[in-house]
């Protein structure tokens, strides 16, 4: 059962500011706003340094005084090693593109599930079993799929997996290997997850992005405090950030104001990007046209794990970037096959769609003059490009093939070297 | 036209409970009407004070988004399925 935590007021509605009792309930009974974490930054203060953070674990539990589970009884038994992934400078990529100082966060190799989404459900199971729940659920384009499963499975709680039909079959395989009970469900994303909303009304399951989202969206914060600290203790000038639901851009904005707030990095205006495929671009499009009104539209795109027409954090996420200085930017499916491409080439990190999308918007925003040459930018990997190989197919070079003599790799080469001009 | 509507958690005290209710309503925006009239308190909670749908509310009628359709002057046919979902759920 869960016990107060002293850090944790309880939940409170983003728009109306009612409060609510720390709780499984996602969304304000009066004016439907967004319920969030209400927390003590006074008790935090007294209580977190720099020291305290990195004398912590290689994981995101490094930042548990700013995180809503209660891990005071001792270490975490559900997702341990999350987090704390490589930010990686990406000289190559800064020098084709004539920037100074250029980072890639590189989420595609976290533990467990390659994937990003591996903190927010780390947050979402963890309280699950504080809240009593025996079976959680999801509704996913795959990358929340394989983690909740995975976590489930640890967890030894049942999981009930909602997925739109037609998703690569890495994300599927990836998913039912855990052995939860995947749901495919004949629709969009969107569809999927308004379908999970009714159920999750009748069902009294653990849904992690529904009734859980408070907590699981605070895992997201833990993307932005490992810039920060992995930068020196500092915020960089420029993130741009892959939009879906658009919930990681606001988090990675509040984890930095967080920091600032308690003194742990100097203060530093940080403007965030969104990053979207033209085919896809709701957030990206309110950003552009500079209205608040989110007009959902019908996806369609390579990048399936972005497919979202109807964000829900829309709104948030044209605040965080217009707030902040920042700007958004589409990429279209060829940009975001060379955008991967480009990753793998100049850096060596094979991303997932999401990332060539990434990358695709950033050399727009750079190109275009949105963001400077001379500061430092961060843009956000958060997937791996193993679980969606399907849109490289027929687009890479193919190499040779060749029979086991040594006469045949001299033709092969003198070939390919003619090729090439090499 | 008679038509199903889904009511989600949230406003089922003013509707003492239940989770679906049977209304008569030509559109959308006169469905809203219709159930302020046998739920007080509703159409407040679904409306802002200048006439428009709440940010945070989407309306679905056989599961399609009413902003892919007429929004609030859709019109309802008989034995249509109406959804009202909280905006907020999802990551991906």
């Amino acid at each position: 059962m869960e016990r107060p935590l002293d850090r944790v007021k309880g939940l409170k509605c983003r728009e109306c500011g009612r409060p609510y009792p720390a709780s499984p309930v996602h969304v304000c009974e009066f004016c439907f706003g967004p319920l969030e974490l209400d927390y003590d930054y006074e008790v935090i203060r007294a209580r977190i340094s720099r020291a305290r953070v990195e004398a912590g674990p290689k994981s995101i539990w490094r930042y548990a005084d700013l995180l809503p589970l209660d891990l005071e009884s001792g270490e975490p038994r559900i997702g341990a090693a999350v987090g704390f992934t490589p930010l990686v400078r990406a000289r190559n990529l800064a020098e084709e593109w004539g920037v100074r100082e250029l980072y890639v966060k590189n989420d595609s190799v976290s533990h467990p599930t390659c994937s990003f989404k591996d903190r927010v459900v780390a947050m979402a199971i963890g309280k699950a079993r504080e809240f009593g729940f025996d079976t959680v659920a999801c509704a996913s384009t795959g990358n929340l799929a394989n983690s909740v499963a995975a976590h489930a499975a640890q967890a030894r709680l049942r999981s009930y997996i909602f997925i739109p039909a037609g998703l690569e079959q890495g994300k599927v395989t990836a998913t039912l290997v855990y052995d939860p009970t995947v749901v495919e469900v004949a629709g969009t994303y969107d569809e999927v997850n308004r379908l999970c909303a009714e159920i999750g009304d009748r069902y009294h399951w653990a849904f992690v992005n529904i009734n859980l989202r408070p907590y699981y969206a605070e895992g997201s914060k833990t993307y932005g405090y490992e810039i920060a600290e992995q930068l020196g203790w500092r915020a960089p000038a420029h993130v741009v950030v892959p939009c879906a639901g658009g919930s990681l851009l606001t988090k990675i904005a509040k984890a930095l104001q967080e920091l600032t707030l308690l003194g742990l990095i100097p203060e530093r205006r940080t403007s965030m990007y969104a990053a979207q495929a033209a085919g896809c671009g709701p957030i990206v499009t309110m950003i552009q046209k500079d209205t608040d009104v989110l007009t959902p539209v019908r996806p369609q795109t390579i990048c399936k794990s972005l497919a979202i027409g109807n964000p829900a954090d829309g709104y948030y996420a044209y605040r965080a970037a217009k707030d902040s200085g920042g700007y958004g930017e589409y990429a279209t499916d060829e940009e975001i096959v060379e955008g991967m491409r480009l990753l793998a080439r100049a850096e060596g990190i094979f991303a997932e769609t999401a990332g060539g999308v990434t990358v695709a918007a950033t050399r727009k925003l750079i190109e275009s003059g949105r963001i400077p040459r001379d500061e430092p930018i961060v843009m956000c990997v958060t997937g791996n490009g193993l679980k969606t190989p399907e849109p490289l197919h027929d687009r890479l070079g193919s190499g040779a093939s060749i029979q086991p003599s040594l006469a045949a790799f001299d033709r092969a080469l003198a070939d390919l070297k003619s090729k090439t001009g090499t | 036209m008679g038509v199903l509507v889904r009511i989600p958690t949230p406003l089922r005290t003013l509707t003492k409970g239940a989770a679906e209710v049977q209304a008569d309503a030509g559109t959308v925006g006169d469905l809203i009407e219709v159930l302020e009239r046998q739920f007080p308190g509703l159409k407040d909670r679904l409306v802002e004070d200048g006439g428009q749908l709440r940010r945070f509310i989407n309306i679905y009628i056989n599961q399609e988004d009413i902003r892919f359709l007429q929004g609030a002057t859709t019109t309802l046919k008989q034995g249509d399925e109406v959804s009202i979902v909280p905006a907020i759920a999802g990551g991906r």
